[in-house]
């Protein structure tokens, strides 16, 4: 990133390369997170998401390319970077027999957080996780929900200035995914770096910015209305119909790139008009009845499935 | 390193092991449990070998003869027969293990100041008992000449074995010291292989190493914890060996907890490298066992001698640590060693204890790969 100094920078990866035998896991990268800001990793399951972020947390070492998190070297300073961070991995990985105050004593003890800060931080945690009544109950009873939030809280006892957070909103509910971006959002407007991945395309739009990646390469980076911007040069028609899947099978024989998206269709057309018609013609011709059909703002899911099929 | 992390960490084992009633249960009853059954099982003292009894001769002297097996208490007579062939099912169903038959001349002979030889058969399938039961059966011959020809007969070279230490030449009192040291190496290998591997298993070990905790802060804060277990099962079987079993405790109870402690210190460090290498619990587990079980059981000298082992063989059991404690507790408890004796095998188990410990340090690696 041009005209940025190296003490605004948070992360910054150069060629970033690892490989698992002969596969190629993360295919030189190049990344830069400026402080205080949300980053968005996105891209599909195996997509080299997590060997990513390990690797800038010091849990693996770089095949190739080189790095610095806060400062610190990635190929030869990993324990001085494990100081300054935060990491989330992606099991909420907790000890299932020790109370919720039980682990994040555990935490703090093991972030050697400093004596005098320690009550404050734990109550800290409690409140932010809403656990504070559940002081004394195992962890193992908690709720996904909870646990993702004490585990993101024991992560963060230290209070880093980056943290890397690897799948946080995995295998939870919308309304607890809701309010753990809201505290992410807190975060970062208090100055925290976050690093973030995700699979879920609809939390694109939490983030400040964005780089998807696929197969081990970054396809496309920038603020999610620089990324609508740039790669949707085709229009979205979302067409809702009753049976959904027959409606795709339909489309797709006619060669119209559709996805199924909520109760309806998403629809790809490089004219509106003309695109329209098509869409109405083939239902047309196997009875399916159209009950809206409209051009909308493509979400930036539409952005990814569209770069995917691209490259 | 920061003690506070060794804290937190040792606090969170404890707490784990707390809450696993089970394991806790295991690791503490174990020793009591392998101390009552090898105690009882593996015992070299023979008695009451019963034994059948073909006299021809039926007389006074050949009565007393018997009289003499049946009173020293290493034989009982189950039944008398008449004829070879009636010995033949006593032996074979395992009801006789020695048989001890009289030729007709027996009082004729001794009274002609002959030599009186009598047969005795032994069931040799048991070969350690026949050995010991043909030295019982010369020995009662022996006295028995001795006391009905008085002093007439000077023996010709007789050999005269005095035993020392273990005078009432009791197996137990020289099996038991032996047998802590395999139960302590067993066990402490078993409770700390599981340690590293079960944070892998269960995904905590992830989380961990992202933090800044160091190798030793956290192998020495899951060795604490496994140090106090492994300490007051020392400290349980030494109370069962000398209160139940009557094993005499003759040197100072001092050096033998010191020294337990450097013996415990290794074998934890030890089965923490087999965990961090092993990395799964089941590979760790089953890795403990074979390395400490076997090598404790069959080259520490505690059953085999190691003197009378084929020489490359000796050389393979100076690098078992069993093999010095096992030595430490049978010269503490049967001899009254101190540490002017024991220098040796004290010095050799805590240099393998120290450098068992950071072998462990060097082979832990904070990384996922």
């Amino acid at each position: 990133m041009t005209g940025m100094g190296q003490d605004s920078v948070a992360v910054a990866v150069k060629d970033l390369r690892r490989l698992f035998g002969d596969f190629v896991a993360v295919d030189s990268i190049n990344l830069t997170v400026p402080k205080g800001e949300i980053f968005g990793f996105l891209g599909p399951n195996g997509a080299g998401k997590s060997t990513t972020i390990r690797m800038l947390c010091g849990l693996l070492a770089p095949s190739g390319g080189n790095g610095t998190v806060g400062g610190f070297d990635i190929n030869r300073e990993s324990e001085a970077i494990k100081g300054i961070i935060g990491y989330m991995s992606q099991k909420f990985s907790l000890y299932d027999e020790l109370t919720v105050e039980e682990n994040i004593n555990f935490f703090g003890g093991v972030y050697n957080v400093p004596k005098e800060k320690k009550g404050a931080r734990k109550q800290w945690v409690l409140d932010m996780a809403g656990l504070a009544e559940e002081k004394k109950t195992l962890t193992r009873t908690l709720a996904t929900g909870f646990k993702q939030r004490l585990a993101l809280g024991c992560a963060i006892l230290h209070e880093p200035s980056i943290i890397f957070l690897d799948e946080p909103t995995s295998g939870v509910d919308p309304i607890s995914r809701r309010n753990f971006w809201r505290l992410i959002g807190e975060m970062s407007l208090a100055g925290t770096t976050v690093f973030v991945t995700t699979h879920y395309m609809d939390e694109a739009d939490y983030c400040d910015r964005l780089a998807l990646i696929y197969r081990g390469k970054i396809i496309a980076e920038g603020t999610p209305t620089d990324l609508r911007k740039r790669y949707m040069t085709r229009h979205v028609l979302e067409v809702e119909v009753d049976r959904v899947v027959e409606a795709m099978d339909i489309l797709t024989q006619k060669n119209i790139d559709a996805a199924i998206f909520g109760s309806g269709l998403h629809v790809i057309v490089d004219d509106v008009q003309t695109g329209k018609e098509r869409i109405l013609n083939a239902f047309e011709e196997s009875g399916i009845a159209v009950r809206g059909l409209e051009k909308i703002v493509p979400t930036l899911e539409d952005v990814f499935v569209t770069l995917i099929e691209v490259s | 390193m920061k003690l506070l992390r060794v804290k937190a960490i040792t606090k969170k084992e404890l707490i784990q092991i707390w809450r696993d009633p089970l394991s806790l249960a295991m690791a503490l009853l174990m020793p009591v449990i392998l101390l009552f059954i090898y105690g009882y099982a593996i015992t070299f003292d023979i008695d009451n070998i019963s034994t059948v009894v073909y006299d021809m001769d039926k007389s006074s002297l050949s009565r007393e003869f018997v009289n003499q097996f049946h009173e020293s208490g290493y034989f009982t007579v189950r039944s008398y027969v008449e004829g070879y062939t009636a010995i033949d099912p006593y032996l074979e169903s395992g009801e006789a293990r020695v048989a001890l038959v009289i030729p007709g001349d027996f009082s004729e002979r001794i009274r002609k100041n002959e030599n009186a030889p009598v047969e005795v058969i032994i069931d040799g399938g048991d070969s350690n008992t026949a050995t010991i039961a043909q030295g019982y059966t010369t020995a009662i011959a022996e006295t028995f000449s001795h006391r009905i020809r008085g002093k007439t007969l000077t023996p010709l070279v007789s050999s005269r074995s005095r035993v020392w230490y273990n005078t009432e030449l009791k197996s137990r009192n020289f099996i038991i010291p032996g047998l802590i040291a395999i139960i302590m190496s067993v066990i402490i290998a078993l409770l700390s292989a599981l340690t590293i591997a079960r944070e892998w298993d269960r995904g905590t070990m992830e989380q961990l190493i992202a933090t800044p905790v160091k190798a030793p802060e956290l192998i020495l804060g899951k060795l604490i914890p496994y140090f106090l277990i492994g300490f007051a099962d020392t400290i349980l079987s030494i109370i069962i060996s000398t209160l139940l079993f009557d094993v005499p405790l003759r040197g100072s109870i001092t050096l033998l907890l010191v020294l337990s402690g450097i013996f415990l210190f290794g074998g934890l460090s030890f089965g923490i490298l087999v965990s961090i290498a092993g990395r799964t619990q089941l590979v760790a587990s089953q890795a403990a066992l074979i390395t400490s079980f076997l090598p404790a059981f069959m080259l520490s000298g505690f059953i085999f001698s190691i003197s009378n082992m084929p020489k490359p063989l000796q050389i393979v059991t100076y690098f078992m640590p069993a093999r010095y404690f096992v030595s430490i507790l049978k010269g503490i408890f049967l001899k009254g060693s101190s540490l002017k004796v024991l220098w040796l095998e004290a010095t050799l188990l805590s240099l393998f204890a120290i450098l068992v410990f950071i072998l462990a340090n060097r082979k832990f690696r904070k990384r996922v790969e």
